[in-house]
């Protein structure tokens, strides 16, 4: 059986927006299959957004999202953290094994052999012994670790991670790095929004800076560039509580 | 007094005894899982909101047809139903909150159904309905509440891992194209049916708590969804056993003798519950080493 392509995303003029306010304004370009990609910019750029966009959390306002080689259902999303209810009586196991979701849907039980396969995740994440720990007394780094095995069960082939190291501690932040780095290069397209700037130009081969609008998109030595930041910067602080309808063509 | 005649004897004695315990039971093994999802995903008041906002569809019910069981029924479920799809949809669509639009509907609502009784019926009618009449269950009354709790626990073991995964992290839910929207909805269906269910038994003002209690209470006992919910029936059915006991041997109102019985083993379990409660935190003040 021929391995199938990995999946690319092109986005076409695309507009997504909160109460007719465009977090994301008339962007254009492809996610090239096998691509990792960082999303950066400043806060309020609509790098979530995006991803929500994609993911299909929110619908466009104009323009499109092309996924190419792909269902919508099939991308392994990570939300940000403070999207989940950490309160949740939950325990590591149960989180890694919402992972089987695509085979276990909502009535299958969890046989041996998947069962398995959590618990290989589980290890692979460093969490082997916390299986039945309940999330609440994990900390950010165990938890996000927990989520990671969750997207190794998934086993996609297009991932999306929001903010993945926020308030996570350096040793999981490197670990999960190269987790990821092991997903690129095994041929899966990766797309992370990240904050800090020196491991998106260390570790992250491409980056779109995005500050609503598209700043630049590409290698991330010619987009990271000082021109391009303060630009993201200025675009930024342009933005206006009042703006009048936006004229450019849908 | 023995301890059989204390205990046992009103219920071998009097059927009507019987009846009302097997529809509390029925009630409380109904209603565990449904307060334990409330309690989970932050709309116990919201339970009670709901609670109210049957009233004015029972009480219309009742205005055109009396003390009858079908109609107030279909009223109940009908207003619960609105009010749950209209505090929703405004809550989404005007900077409302869901809780200020809920609490609107439930001032609005309480006052129009004890408005709509009292035109027809009589202070008594009016009790009947804020209090209900547990003593008096007949047989179309325990049929409905034991047809709403199969209906019920046959849905949630339906939806089940649906409703963990959307209290839990709905932007993954979605994200696997899981019909979480849909779960939601039937899960204020089921609270409305109970509430409706156990409006007949406890009134509109009280059956909350034998859904609400039992499942605050339960959060103290165990840590897992299962054993909550498992906790809370538990709860539910000491609960209403021995609050008709009281009530029988006291000579005292039911519903609030089941509600004051739940309430004290609420705080029976804040002070000395298993996980999290007072006792707890001031055995374990002292950390593991590891």
């Amino acid at each position: 059986m021929l391995k199938p392509s990995a999946p690319s995303i092109r986005l076409d003029n695309l507009t997504l927006s909160y109460r007719r306010h465009p977090a994301v304004h008339h962007v254009s370009g492809e996610f090239r299959p096998g691509s990792f990609t960082a999303i950066f910019g400043p806060n309020g750029a609509g790098k979530s957004t995006l991803l929500k966009g994609i993911v299909g959390l929110i619908k466009p306002d104009s323009g499109r999202i092309v996924l190419d080689g792909i269902a919508r259902h099939d991308i392994g999303y990570l939300p940000q953290q403070s999207a989940l209810d950490r309160s949740f009586p939950m325990r590591v196991l149960d989180v890694a094994a919402m992972g089987l979701w695509r085979k276990a849907g909502i009535f299958s039980s969890i046989g041996r052999k998947s069962l398995g396969a959590v618990e290989a995740a589980i290890a692979t994440v460093g969490l082997t012994g916390f299986e039945d720990r309940n999330i609440d007394t994990l900390s950010g780094g165990q938890f996000q670790r927990a989520l990671f095995a969750r997207l190794l069960l998934q086993d996609t082939r297009l991932i999306l991670l929001d903010e993945p190291f926020t308030a996570i501690d350096a040793r999981t932040c490197d670990d999960l790095l190269a987790l990821i780095a092991g997903w690129h290069a095994e041929g899966r397209t990766v797309i992370t929004v990240l904050h800090d700037l020196d491991m998106v130009r260390e570790r992250i081969p491409e980056t779109l800076l995005l500050a609503r609008e598209k700043v630049a998109w590409g290698p991330t030595t010619e987009v990271l560039t000082d021109a391009n930041l303060a630009r993201a910067r200025h675009l930024h602080e342009a933005f206006e509580d009042n703006a009048e309808l936006c004229e450019m063509p849908a | 007094m023995s301890f059989y005649d204390l205990v046992f004897g009103p219920f071998a004695e009097f059927g009507f005894m019987r009846r009302a315990l097997m529809g509390c039971v029925a009630l409380s093994i109904s209603g565990a899982p449904i307060g334990v999802f409330l309690v989970l995903r932050r709309m116990s008041l919201m339970g009670d909101v709901m609670a109210h906002a049957i009233l004015p569809g029972a009480a219309i019910g009742f205005l055109l047809s009396g003390f009858s069981l079908f109609a107030m029924t279909v009223g109940g479920v009908a207003a619960g139903l609105l009010v749950a799809l209209g505090a929703g949809a405004i809550a989404r669509t005007t900077p409302l909150r869901e809780d200020a639009s809920f609490a609107a509907f439930y001032l609005v609502s309480l006052g129009l159904g004890v408005m709509i009784v009292s035109i027809k019926g009589s202070n008594i009618d009016l009790l009947h309905v804020l209090f209900g009449n547990v003593l008096a269950l007949d047989d179309p009354s325990l049929y409905l509440i034991g047809g709403i709790a199969t209906v019920t626990l046959l849905s949630l073991a339906l939806i089940y891992r649906l409703l963990v995964a959307e209290c839990f992290d709905p932007g993954f839910l979605k994200s696997v194209g899981g019909a979480g929207g849909l779960a939601h909805f039937l899960f204020l269906a089921l609270v409305v049916l109970n509430l409706v269910g156990g409006f007949n038994a406890l009134g509109t003002l009280m059956v909350v708590g034998l859904i609400v209690l039992p499942a605050a209470s339960a959060r103290f006992w165990s840590e897992t969804v299962p054993g909550q919910i498992g906790g809370a029936a538990v709860i539910g059915i000491v609960s209403s056993a021995a609050g008709l006991l009281i009530s029988y041997h006291g000579e005292l109102p039911t519903s609030p003798a089941i509600i004051l019985v739940a309430g004290a083993i609420h705080a029976v379990s804040i002070l000395a519950g298993r996980h999290g409660s007072f006792v707890r935190q001031a055995l374990h003040a002292r950390h593991l080493r590891g």
